[in-house]
């Protein structure tokens, strides 16, 4: 039920800094917030935050990218370039939910029903040019709308 | 004359090409063949992934069109990375069995190295210069030095310029892909109505995220006819910053020669912009063909190729890599 204001991208990127002390092996982290509300910059902030100095952008187009060199794998995904649900199973994206590593997933909301559970929904809204309210707190419409999948049942 | 088959698997696209010399007897693309094939109808669900689905198909296309036998082909390449490690892998792992099987060298294959080349396909020798590679996926500008020697300049630390095309598309309700939506309308508009910001302009590397997010806030409080002015102001703010750090790169590091690749190197505005600038500063400019920037695999079995007549061949144990990073052998 977490909510912070953020005034800054340098402030999106410590909060994401902070969150990585509560993530471990299997974490999942589903991103929601429209274009430009932080979801990347908060990635930055999270694998600083777990020790690796990987460079971190947007994996919009490549749509994965794996981080190393931290305390854990961490594995970047966004689904905003996604087609369809069938798309993301034909690439293999939910070979990495099962792993060692965290991943964190922008845009998850575009397929909420892919998202493994239990995943941590971190949430991103544009309060002004520079304030963001990040909060993690369910939101009714993406509990309803996910329906608990076993590995096996995703292929 | 040397014959290679190549396969593109790097992201969600399936590719495969066949070069013989400097000829290209054939690149198919599979989400183009999908267009007008429609094979049989649905993709069998139970065959998991596409790569797996399009590569041995693809290959097959291209062996027709290419009028060759598996056993006329002399070395085996594919893409090893950057890229999806899922994807990759396919790709490089029907190149390894095809180059076992048939006893013929495998070459894995740098995606972006893949990329820098292109402007010297049928076009040249290669020699020292500064290249933008600049795409949906990836941006940045490397100094080459000649084939496998080269060092990053800069690259983004955020969002690509090809990225940010198709984001602010997205913004203006535009369709996809986002890049040749905004050229045309930006070809009647006035690239200096709007002031967006040129981000990081005197450093190495780029940023596009802050552009994003500015024309996201103008965008309320415009009101009437907007959208080509806007396109250009836009498409100038991303065409400034990638002349200006390729110029004063090719100025830094002394060379005589710019070439760029890449999705984004399509842009016309962009091509007339950095070749104008070229000319004015004097070095000499190649980009790379339209239909080389797209995804494919013919620029993979490009740089094969050089790298086969260098006298180069990979270990058939050599591990795909998603974090591929372009190193100097030099």
């Amino acid at each position: 039920m977490a909510t912070f204001i953020s005034n800054s991208p340098a402030e999106t990127e410590a909060f994401g800094r902070r969150l990585a002390k509560r993530v471990g092996p299997g974490t999942v982290l589903a991103l929601k917030g429209e274009l430009g509300s932080g979801k990347t910059q908060f990635v930055k902030g999270l694998v600083a935050g777990l020790g690796s100095k990987a460079p971190v952008t947007s994996p919009t187009f490549t749509i994965l990218h794996e981080y190393a060199g931290g305390h854990l794998p961490i594995y970047h995904f966004d689904f905003f370039r996604l087609q369809d649900r069938q798309s993301a199973v034909r690439l293999g994206l939910d070979d990495y939910f099962f792993g060692a590593g965290l991943s964190v997933i922008e845009w998850a909301d575009k397929f909420p029903e892919l998202i493994p559970e239990p995943a941590q929904w971190v949430f991103f809204e544009m309060k002004s040019e520079n304030e963001r309210i990040i909060n993690t707190r369910e939101d009714d419409a993406i509990r309803e709308s996910r329906i608990p999948l076993k590995p096996h049942q995703m292929k | 004359m040397k014959t290679i088959l190549a396969l593109e698997t790097s992201c969600d696209e399936t590719a495969v090409a066949i070069l013989r010399g400097s000829e290209l007897l054939a690149s198919e693309v599979a989400s183009q063949i999908v267009e007008h094939e429609k094979f049989g109808g649905v993709v069998p669900e139970v065959a998991s992934r596409n790569h797996l689905i399009h590569a041995p198909r693809l290959i097959e296309c291209a062996k027709g069109r290419a009028k060759i036998d598996m056993l006329d082909v002399d070395a085996f390449a594919a893409t090893s990375g950057p890229g999806l490690a899922s994807s990759l892998m396919i790709g490089a792992s029907i190149a390894k069995g095809l180059a076992i099987g048939f006893g013929k060298p495998y070459l894995a294959i740098n995606h972006l190295e893949g990329h820098l080349l292109s402007p010297f396909f049928n076009n040249g020798h290669i020699k020292s210069n500064v290249s933008l590679v600049v795409s949906g996926g990836h941006t940045m500008s490397i100094l080459v030095r000649g084939l496998g020697d080269y060092r990053l300049i800069g690259r983004t630390v955020d969002d690509a310029a090809g990225e940010a095309f198709d984001k602010v598309a997205k913004l203006l309700r535009l369709g996809y892909p986002g890049g040749p939506e905004i050229e045309r309308h930006a070809g009647s508009g006035d690239p200096a109505r709007f002031n967006l910001p040129r981000s990081m302009i005197d450093s190495e590397n780029f940023s596009f995220s802050g552009l994003k997010t500015a024309v996201r806030y103008l965008l309320p409080k415009l009101r009437g006819d907007f959208l080509a002015d806007l396109c250009a102001s836009f498409q100038q703010a991303i065409v400034d910053v990638l002349v200006r750090k390729t110029i004063v790169a090719a100025q830094k590091h002394n060379v005589v020669l710019v070439t760029m690749s890449g999705g984004v190197s399509c842009n016309e505005e962009l091509r007339r912009q950095l070749r104008d600038a070229c000319e004015q500063k004097g070095f000499e400019f190649k980009s790379a063909e339209p239909w080389l920037c797209t995804d494919n695999a013919a620029m993979i079995a490009f740089a094969a190729m050089l790298k086969l007549e260098s006298g180069f061949a990979s270990n058939v144990a050599e591990e795909i890599d998603p974090n591929l990073a372009l190193v100097s052998s030099g």
